[in-house]
């Protein structure tokens, strides 16, 4: 038997910039309604690149949101995180007056996975367009990976660990896990996750070397992971950030305990190879349970990683069924995702967000665009479908090779 | 019971020199790797100085293929890995995999491609609409920051955790920091940790011109970095790369690796205060400093030698002297620090690994590396920064620290085996 670990990561605060809304309860209703936002893209410059659908953030005014100070010295992608550490923040009910004497207790950690690409095209185009006097003084914070740790660890005062995993989609559940991790040698809550803004002209450009890029021009058929017209991916904006915090410290302040973060683990199995994906996510998927005391039978759902490739679908749906055995062609699959696209790290801790709150509100959301499910898993298609949910499993694989996976709970007694 | 962490292999490609033997040889003699830019032409640039690597990846073994893949970053990687590895005596094969993890760190990743690519699409910055025909092949493995832990996970064979960190220029300390937690806590044996950079292009040197955070001593480049001295000026553009193996000690002690040193503590804390600002006191680099410390269960009596971050800007040095003599106290006034980026530059991401290798070098051969080019004294900074000349000294316990834009404080502790208070 394994002994319980002493200090438990607890979920309190969720906030979200997504495609489908920019914040937590329009997010929640356009997920649990199963209503696709995939559309043409419009960002300024990609209109004639081959790259046609993707999930776009709309009605996001970072001015209403942000000073304008922190505005000027940022990416969109800092914006979102921003904007999304606020929501967190607010919903956790955790102000600077709870920790205005502990700044070292609270730290931030963010996964990225592309860093301020328009900001670093736009002072790449004043460099070799008008010359190097040009370029500003803050691009050389605006455009690196750590720029929304840094600025959301200034803006809020948060002293603890700061950190920054600079990966592939799998990143945004490692971020998390070194929240955790963080939390368990001693640090009280940490503002983590992910956003990102990988829509730049430039930055879409880059994105073209993917093979598993979908570059079909009907979004509703641009990304349809499980089915045999599976064509790869749709890349989008935005992402989430969460609080999490030791049990015990959410508890004594009178914190509403969300989920219990309750295990993780992380594996590579190599870039964009998809059949060895299947022991490494399956890998993964034992680590995780392993982590969590959890027996397979118990996950209630799993919101998968939903790459759209028929080569990856496949080998998650085994990888699924060796970890979970008979239980991995009951339990119910879900991937939202296929609504908004993949926001690269930012993808998984909006699957995080999902779970949380379909654990809370017993109910799975459906995987859009998606009707003729051809792998034998139990993939919640159409409308959502309401069901008890006390254990939740999140995967998510990269491009460049990591598969990660993590069980979330609900809390036995949520005191409000 | 506690997992140690053990240093078995140390990789290193850095200026002036290719391998931990070149490096320490760099750093003993107190020679300095600063030069006018070659790599690109740097007319009309503030700083037009730099520590550049001679690097030729086909002589240090890349195929055609890693190389055709692979940012130059990620090249200094590759490399400072098949060194580590060499120098642990460690076959991949002979690891499993799934207890195997791969750590880098990074600050500024893939862009020189990026902005090679970037020049081609954009006909020099003309448009705002790229075109993407012109761009070349894997131009998204640039992109993706992730590349560089995936390139040297795939060359080892590595199934564990596999990370790029990027914490600006703490990414190296923390890289390895978070390596020696992964094994610490049990999630793997063996841990290929380290950090790298190639920022010697046209808009990384444009960015630190715009803030004028880089030396413009133009026309002495070999004494341009000069830590300390009260006449720095800022600090002088590096690149390179260094790859540590780490291992849990009983794993090591089992296939009979010479065990270099420990990894014995590590702390990180933000400042919150400023993204490229520091503030006089030092308060938050002293906590890391003391958490460090007391992760490693060690007094701050027992620490040797202070590598300094000291990349040689006004407020830096400041900032750093205030915080070790808030950490240590007294025994500020007698340890040892100095500062290598006064020879090799600063390589942004990559100079906290490559600090930590010259850490674990000069624990080998109990030497302390100078800090070059230090001469007059800064009323503000007045401890002992080793000039000039390496120093001899019995070397039980050292100390890196690093500091990065973000606001990011970071310390590592190293230390002989036996070196820890039972």
């Amino acid at each position: 038997m394994k002994t319980r670990k002493a200090r438990r990561t607890v979920v309190t605060g969720i906030g979200v910039v997504a495609p489908n809304g920019t914040n937590t309860e329009a997010f929640w209703k356009r997920t649990h309604e199963g209503i696709s936002v995939l559309d043409r893209v419009t960002r300024e410059g990609c209109e004639q690149l081959p790259l046609r659908v993707a999930g776009e953030v709309r009605g996001f005014e970072a001015a209403e949101l942000i000073e304008e100070r922190f505005i000027v010295q940022t990416d969109r992608f800092t914006h979102f995180a921003m904007a999304a550490a606020d929501i967190a923040l607010d919903d956790a009910r955790l102000g600077r007056a709870d920790y205005e004497d502990s700044p070292f207790d609270i730290g931030v950690v963010t996964a990225a996975g592309s860093g301020g690409g328009e900001f670093g095209q736009r002072e790449l185009q004043r460099l070799w367009g008008q010359g190097s006097t040009y370029v500003g003084p803050y691009q050389s914070i605006a455009w690196f990976y750590a720029a929304s740790t840094g600025q959301i660890s200034i803006r809020g005062g948060f002293k603890g660990p700061c950190a920054v995993v600079a990966s592939d989609e799998a990143g945004g559940l490692d971020a998390l896990a070194h929240a955790a991790r963080s939390i368990r040698r001693g640090t009280e809550a940490v503002v983590v996750g992910a956003a990102e803004a990988p829509l730049a002209p430039y930055s879409v450009v880059c994105q073209l070397g993917y093979e598993d890029l979908s570059t079909r021009d009907d979004p509703a058929r641009a990304y349809r992971p499980f089915t045999s017209d599976a064509c790869g991916f749709v890349p989008a904006e935005g992402g989430a950030m969460l609080v999490v915090e030791e049990e015990q410290s959410a508890r004594r302040r009178g914190a509403r305990i969300r989920a219990e973060v309750a295990g993780h683990a992380a594996t590579f199995t190599g870039a964009a190879r998809w059949e060895e994906s299947r022991e490494g996510l399956a890998q993964a998927i034992i680590g995780a349970l392993r982590e969590a005391d959890c027996a397979p039978d118990e996950i209630d759902v799993v919101f998968a990683d939903a790459l759209g490739v028929p080569a990856a679908d496949s080998a998650e749906a085994l990888a699924i069924a060796d970890a979970l055995g008979a239980h991995g062609r009951q339990v119910p699959v879900t991937a939202p995702k296929s609504g908004i696209g993949r926001a690269y790290c930012g993808a998984p801790v909006l699957d995080v967000a999902a779970a949380v709150l379909s654990m809370e509100n017993a109910l799975i959301p459906p995987t859009p665009n998606v009707f003729d499910v051809c792998h034998d898993l139990d993939v919640v298609t159409g409308q959502a479908r309401p069901a008890e949910l006390r254990t939740a499993l999140v995967l998510s694989r990269g491009l460049m090779g990591s598969n990660a996976a993590m069980v979330l709970r609900r809390p036995t007694d949520i005191q409000v | 019971m506690t997992r140690r962490v053990g240093v078995t292999g140390v990789g290193v490609v850095a200026p002036g020199g290719i391998g931990a033997p070149a490096f320490w040889d760099l750093l003993a003699n107190g020679r300095t790797a600063t030069r006018g830019i070659t790599l690109f032409d740097p007319a009309g640039f503030r700083s037009r100085i730099a520590a550049e690597c001679d690097f030729d990846p086909a002589a240090h073994g890349l195929d055609a293929d890693q190389v055709a893949k692979s940012d130059r970053y990620v090249q200094f990687a590759m490399v400072a890995a098949r060194e580590a590895l060499g120098d642990a005596g460690l076959d991949p094969e002979k690891v499993d995999p799934w207890r195997m993890g791969v750590s880098l760190g990074t600050a500024v990743g893939g862009t020189t491609r990026l902005e090679h690519d970037y020049v081609a699409v954009s006909g020099s910055g003309a448009r705002w609409d790229v075109d993407h025909r012109p761009a070349g092949p894997h131009l998204e493995r640039a992109f993706s920051p992730s590349s560089l832990a995936s390139a040297v996970a795939e060359q080892v064979g590595a199934h564990g955790p596999v990370q790029t960190v990027s914490t600006g220029c703490t990414s190296g300390l923390d890289a390895i920091g978070y390596a020696f937690h992964s094994i610490e806590e049990g999630r793997v044996d063996v841990c290929i940790a380290g950090a790298s950079d190639s920022p010697i292009t046209p808009i990384t040197v444009a960015c630190f011109d715009a803030i004028k955070a880089t030396s413009a001593n133009n026309d002495d480049p070999e004494h341009a970095s000069r830590p300390f001295d009260s006449r720095r000026d800022g600090f002088v553009m590096g690149e390179g790369g260094a790859v540590l193996v780490l291992e849990e000690l009983e794993h090591a002690r089992a296939r009979g690796a010479t065990v270099y040193c420990e990894i014995a503590g590590y702390a990180t804390f933000g400042n919150a205060y400023h993204m490229t600002g520091l503030t006089p006191e030092g308060l938050e680099m002293a906590e890391a400093i003391n958490r460090a410390l007391d992760h490693a269960r060690m007094d701050g009596s027992q620490i040797d030698y202070v590598n300094a971050h000291g990349s040689g800007t006004k407020q830096n040095d400041r900032h750093e002297t205030a915080a070790v003599k808030r950490a240590l106290g007294a025994h500020a006034y007698d340890v040892s620090m100095s500062s290598i980026k006064s020879m090799v530059g600063h390589s942004l991401g990559a100079i906290g690994a490559i600090e930590i290798a010259a850490c674990v070098l000069a624990l080998v051969h109990q030497t302390v590396p100078p800090t070059a080019n230090y001469e007059s004294p800064d009323p503000e900074c007045d401890l002992d920064y080793v000039p000039r000349t390496a120093r001899p000294l019995k070397l039980r316990s050292v100390l890196s620290v690093g500091s990065g834009f973000g606001g990011f404080q970071s310390a590592v502790a190293l230390t002989r085996t036996g070196g820890r208070t039972p």
